[in-house]
């Protein structure tokens, strides 16, 4: 897959200084688009017609030298869980197959305003619940770099939207790793910001007190130019901080001197594949020569994130899903003769998939009567021991780092079985979203594994996770390793 | 606690879920619910003793005024109803009461 791979500010660059028009970059990227997604699977919908009228409208304001804002002309991917008022939006799920939302989620009017220019809807695990994108009622996303393993979840179409070249930046939403694993399973580089930092609004909601939303890129500075248009407090979600914004641009000053960064040792070890832990390896001798300095920390709790995120997760999961019920938009059962209960039950089991009923199975149960103490409240009483493991390491460190997934990508249909295993897949990622903090997983490495007749290259990445509101600093460090290291270069071929 | 699920619990969560699952969905839930469960078990062992709840990390103040703001209009707010009454500005449902 040759293609073009500039990156967003890249791109706005050449349309600002009038070396390319929108329309032009406009209609590569519908091309490209063209080109591989029907083997991909990565676009739920593709918005050409509007996303046309949109740039035309980018190149007029240069003409007539009106301002243009920091990614005039970018296109853009929208995970299909996001609003944009008069798209369909599905969430990926049978249930809101025909929801046309009346609004825009507040980061498409942001990144609208900003200039981005939106190409399509990208598949996802249905309400972003999975991690291998193969929960879609859609159908699953394929991973550009080998087409029969998956691109992770639940972000899948937007990471392998980028890294496939259809677009330099794509929303995606994290609740337990979902932008930063499909970001390490595709090659690309995936942000989730602080919880808080950027205005859910807009968002379909899974669980509440761990959603956020946060960008998929091409390079780290992508990331912070991206960041720096979300962010920052929305009147129309109570949970988006006040916090100032600082520039993330300006902290990536090329190197990482004076970062001290925590290896949390034991942690990374168990169950990890060899491969993984190889590229950390490595990945570690680099941030020393960056100029970080790497310290042993320990996160006593960590090992127990998987039960407490699928506990908490779930039971948040269950009341937010509470709303889909045939009455005020998307699916109804056509057998609603039985009365009311009878039409909220069959349309519900008609119109969600196997995997989001059983988390809100799940979710139902330890909310229930007898067993909320011993399930929900004893993991939101770990989740504060999760806590605290993270404070005491910021006392310390800066930084700390892990690899992001523990196996690189797997094959389609190897999990789907068994919902537990692909659970344990999340172990790296899900302790972040339940403290709150910022993690930025970038690539750091590949893998071949042999395959029938050749051999499949498979990316491999790592994250650095930051004190609240602090993702400067992990910016800054993620961006030193980039340059540091060709990982980031390397495309599916 | 570690009394194993059963299909009748699982009827049971399915009906306060309103889920109405067939019978080969009860099978498979009640098996993988009962490993999930199972594998949650590992939380009883860590002393919780006196450690607060964590329900959210929120730290800010996330109250305002309650004062009217624009909002949509009823008939955008029905445009996506499966049988909206736009009309009479009502979502319209089964016969509740015979």
């Amino acid at each position: 897959m040759s293609a073009p791979v500039a990156g967003a500010r890249a791109i706005a660059g050449d349309i600002a200084a009038g070396r390319t028009s929108a329309v032009d970059v406009c209609r590569a990227a519908l091309d490209r688009i063209a080109r591989v997604n029907p083997s991909l699977n990565a676009f739920n919908l593709v918005t050409a017609e509007r996303a046309l009228v949109r740039a035309a409208d980018i190149d007029r304001r240069r003409a007539a030298n009106a301002p243009l804002g920091p990614l005039a002309g970018v296109p853009l991917a929208v995970k299909d869980n996001l609003c944009v008022r008069g798209m369909r939006t599905t969430a990926s799920s049978r249930i809101l197959d025909t929801f046309v939302p009346p609004y825009d989620a507040t980061v498409i009017a942001k990144l609208e305003q900003a200039g981005a220019v939106i190409v399509g809807k990208t598949n996802c695990d249905e309400f972003a619940m999975g991690s291998s994108n193969e929960n879609s009622a859609y159908g699953p996303v394929r991973n550009p770099w080998a087409a029969d393993r998956t691109p992770g979840g639940s972000s899948g179409g937007s990471a392998a939207a980028v890294a496939a070249a259809c677009v330099p930046l794509a929303l995606g939403s994290d609740t337990g790793g979902s932008i930063r694993q499909p970001a390490a399973f595709c090659g690309v580089t995936g942000l989730k910001p602080t919880y808080g930092r950027v205005s859910r609004y807009g968002l379909l909601a899974f669980a509440s007190s761990l959603d956020q939303i946060g960008p998929i890129t091409r390079n780290v500075e992508d990331a912070a130019l991206a960041l720096q248009v979300l962010a920052g407090p929305d009147p129309m979600d109570s949970t988006a901080a006040q916090e100032a914004v600082p520039d993330f641009t300006k902290a990536l000053d090329g190197h990482a001197r004076g970062v001290r960064i925590g290896v949390p040792r034991a942690f990374v070890s168990d169950g990890v594949d060899g491969s993984v832990l190889a590229s950390f390896d490595a990945a570690l001798d680099a941030l020393r020569a960056a100029g970080a300095t790497l310290v042993d920390i320990d996160l006593p709790h960590a090992k127990y994130a998987i039960p407490v995120y699928y506990l908490v997760c779930t039971a948040e999961a269950s009341s937010n899903l509470a709303r889909y019920d045939g009455v005020k938009y998307g699916y109804r059962s056509p057998d609603a003769s039985k009365g009311l209960k009878a039409m909220y039950s069959r349309t519900r089991d008609e119109g969600f998939g196997a995997e989001v009923k059983r988390r809100i199975m799940l979710g139902t149960y330890v909310l229930s009567a007898g067993y909320y103490d011993a399930f929900y409240l004893k993991a939101q009483q770990v989740r504060t021991l999760l806590r605290q493991d993270y404070d005491r390491a910021f006392e310390s460190v800066d930084v700390v780092v892990m690899p992001t997934s523990p196996t690189p990508p797997f094959r389609l249909g190897e999990k789907t079985d068994d919902p537990l295993q692909m659970y344990l897949a999340d172990i790296f990622t899900v302790s972040v979203n339940l403290v709150g903090l910022p993690g930025i997983s970038v690539p750091c490495g590949i893998v071949e594994q042999p395959r029938p007749g050749g051999v499949d290259r498979l990316p491999i990445g790592m994250q650095f996770v930051g004190r609240m509101f602090d993702e400067a600093t992990i910016l800054r460090v993620a961006d030193a390793f980039e340059r540091t290291t060709e990982w980031s270069r390397q495309e599916p071929c | 606690m570690s009394t194993p699920l059963t299909i009748a619990d699982v009827e049971r969560i399915a009906a306060l879920a309103h889920l109405e699952l067939t019978d080969e969905e009860k099978h498979v839930f009640t098996k993988q619910l009962a490993d999930i469960l199972a594998y949650a078990e590992q939380l009883q062992a860590i002393d919780t003793a006196g450690v607060a709840a964590t329900a959210h990390v929120n730290a800010h103040e996330a109250e305002r005024e309650d004062e009217l703001r624009p909002c949509l209009s009823v008939s955008e707010a029905l445009r996506n109803a499966p049988d909206g009454a736009p009309d009479a500005g009502l979502f319209r449902v089964p016969r509740v009461i015979g």
